[in-house]
């Protein structure tokens, strides 16, 4: 297993106002991403613990495009990662984004 | 806001009737089973209460161990929930994982009016916590026993992908009652485990036809070891669920005498079969052999045809 | 110690209990008054739906009659594994078994398992682990599952599983590491006549309440079961 730890600045900060969301199964390529907005103004930051060692820098450039594409300011993504691609990863971060932005509580 | 919520409300039925039960998550299961928006979680992921015993093996954890426990509301009345994640671990019990399901019942055992709905999806113990996750199923069945004589209803719901199997079918055969769709599967020893114990000529783990046949939904329901079939959306499980509250009666020694004839019964009759479709075809089945195609609703009748469930004796 | 052994030591007056085939059943009278029920496996015979379904009888037959403990003697394989047994509905059989013991404690007839020679998986959850007490004693092997089948199962080395062993009782085979989780109340000593042990027992029997998750606590064995149960429970209690 390996930890991995980004932060960022987004544009803005997410919108909606739920505190929490929950997205994803941890299993062979699959990963689960708990989303808390607990962080100040645009502030964002992503912990990863994961199966797959050694991408560093694939996570570095998967988490990039998804700030700059999503702008998840004030949100804090703790992440347990079973082994997925990039591209289940960045849809990942997409949906918790997305659930955290819906209506409700 | 009005307009939204009314439109939230129409999907969410949409989205219970059309939602394979076998793929959802266990989230997205309790989400489509339970009234729209009345799920509260008891110790939520973001508690991150994980397994202490993974990283020993080098293995990544899930934030709620696997299962899903809570609160929320059928057609308006409280039910105790919990749901396994089979995808995580193979939906097996962990120390963590099997607490989380006893404090449910403990409380349900206490609160006496409050219905405990289980969905399982398990293949048993998890290996890496064996010890643990077996006394954590010990613990379950004397549990379920306590809370079904205080007189809480225990339902099992079994569709997901990783069956209900090991320890897990023995919670399920505590359960007052149980729901099975054609994807879920209840037994003890897994295909495998079988197999590599006793040879492919005893059971070919790979013949998915006599897996289904042996241990899947339909069998169950015809043996009588489930009492309803539903077909594999979350809606055909919320309706099974409210079916059986409705018919469980209360526990008693009645109830066990029962079951010891009903089994005892069971053995007699179709001990000596060698195949699924000899006991379907003993119990007055015409064409037996064709049990496995039938679409749901068909074998739903035929099924209530034939008349075995274990109402009264489980 | 021998089923033979085990049983005269713990009747010296004489017993009636047989073992036909490897299911143990009959009745003793116990040396501080009164008789048990005694029932159990022995000579490591796997626990089929044939098995279960006479031992819950016994069970069921003795509720109607008969007063007193009932001690469950276990030297068993694990569940059977066949086919038959799993078209017939196994989990139903083994669930039954274990009901029967579980009504029975909780209902004026006091259950002990006694674990003395090997159980594993299916067949210990539905005997010694349905008891209210279990007690080891010294050359019984309990296993969830033996360690090759696990080696296999994790994609690990023996010798890696051994290594771990070391340092956790959560997941090896044993009776020193069920105890510490909290599933074996106590150890025999078999120098000690076991009549002794089970009177001592039976003065000092804990209530039918199932604390085997705080008994973890204390061993140290289960750190997390206990707390986690009191706080779901906690919440649930307070949320309705």
């Amino acid at each position: 297993m390996e930890d991995l730890s980004f932060q960022h600045k987004a544009r803005s900060r997410a919108g909606g106002s739920k505190q929490t969301a929950i997205i994803g199964v941890v299993a062979s390529g699959n990963l689960e991403v708990l989303v808390e907005r607990v962080l100040p103004g645009v502030e964002c930051r992503l912990e990863i613990k994961t199966a797959a060692t050694g991408f560093g820098e694939v996570w570095d450039a998967v988490v990039a495009d998804f700030v700059e594409r999503h702008s998840p300011g004030g949100l804090k993504f703790s992440i347990n990662d079973g082994g997925a691609r990039p591209d289940t990863v960045s849809l990942r971060l997409a949906q918790a984004v997305r659930l955290i932005e819906e209506n409700g509580q | 806001m009005t307009a939204p919520i009314k439109h939230t409300a129409q999907s969410w039925a949409e989205r219970a009737g059309t939602t394979s039960f076998n793929e959802a998550s266990a989230r997205t299961r309790l989400e489509l089973l339970l009234d729209a928006g009345s799920f509260v979680e008891f110790i939520g992921p973001e508690q991150r209460e994980v397994s202490p015993h993974l990283r020993i093996f080098d293995l990544p954890e899930q934030f709620d161990d696997g299962i899903v426990v809570g609160r929320g509301r059928l057609n308006g009345s409280t039910v105790f929930v919990a749901a396994q994640e089979g995808r995580f671990m193979g939906g097996a019990f962990g120390e963590v994982h099997g607490a989380k399901l006893i404090g449910l019942l403990r409380a349900a055992r206490q609160i006496k009016s409050i219905p405990v709905l289980i969905l399982f999806d398990t293949g048993g113990v998890r290996l890496q916590e064996a010890n643990a996750g077996e006394l954590a199923i010990a613990e379950i069945m004397r549990a379920v026993m306590e809370a079904r004589t205080a007189g809480v209803k225990v339902i099992g719901l079994i569709g997901g992908r990783s069956g209900c199997y090991g320890g897990g079918g023995l919670i399920a055969g505590c359960c007052s009652a149980l729901a099975v769709s054609e994807p879920g599967r209840i037994a003890v020893s897994g295909p495998e485990v079988i197999e590599t114990n006793r040879g492919v000529e005893e059971f070919d783990s790979r013949d998915r036809a006599l897996v289904w046949r042996t241990m899947g939904g339909k069998h169950r329901r015809l043996l009588g070891a489930a009492d309803v079939f539903t077909d594999d959306t979350v809606e055909g499980f919320r309706d099974a669920a409210l079916e059986l509250l409705g018919l469980i009666e209360p526990f008693g020694l009645d109830r066990l005498k029962a079951e010891q004839v009903r089994l005892a019964d069971r053995l007699r009759s179709f001990g000596a079969c060698a195949d699924a479709v000899d006991i379907w075809a003993a119990e007055g089945v015409a064409h037996a052999e064709m049990v496995p195609e039938l679409p749901a609703d068909q074998f739903i009748a035929l099924a209530n045809n034939i008349g075995r469930t274990s109402r009264d004796a489980r | 110690m021998t089923l033979d052994e085990i049983l005269a030591s713990l009747f010296p007056g004489g017993h009636a209990v047989k073992n036909d085939s490897g299911i143990v059943f009959g009745s003793a009278t116990l040396r501080s008054g009164g008789r048990a029920l005694v029932i159990g496996i022995a000579n490591k015979t796997a626990v089929g739906v044939d098995e279960a379904i006479r031992l819950s009888g016994y069970v069921l037959d003795s509720l109607a009659r008969e007063a007193g403990p009932i001690l469950v003697l276990v030297d068993s394989d694990s569940q059977r594994m066949s086919k038959r047994d799993e078209l017939l509905g196994l989990n139903e059989f083994l669930a039954h078994l274990a009901k029967t013991l579980i009504f029975a404690d909780m209902n004026g007839r006091p259950t002990i398992g006694i674990l003395y020679g090997h159980s594993a998986a299916g067949a210990l959850l539905a005997t010694g682990l349905a008891t209210r007490v279990l007690v080891g004693v010294p050359g019984a092997t309990p296993a969830v599952m033996d360690l090759p089948s696990m080696a296999k199962v994790t994609k690990l080395s023996m010798e890696a599983l051994q290594e771990k062993a070391k340092s956790t009782p959560v997941f090896a085979p044993g009776l020193s590491n069920l105890a510490r989780m909290g599933a074996v109340h106590v150890t025999w000593n078999e120098a000690v006549p076991l009549a002794d042990q089970l009177d001592a027992l039976l003065i000092s029997m804990p209530d039918a309440h199932d604390r085997r998750d705080i008994l973890g606590k204390e061993r140290g064995g289960r750190r997390k079961a206990a707390e986690i149960a009191e706080r779901v429970r906690d919440l649930a209690l307070h949320s309705h």
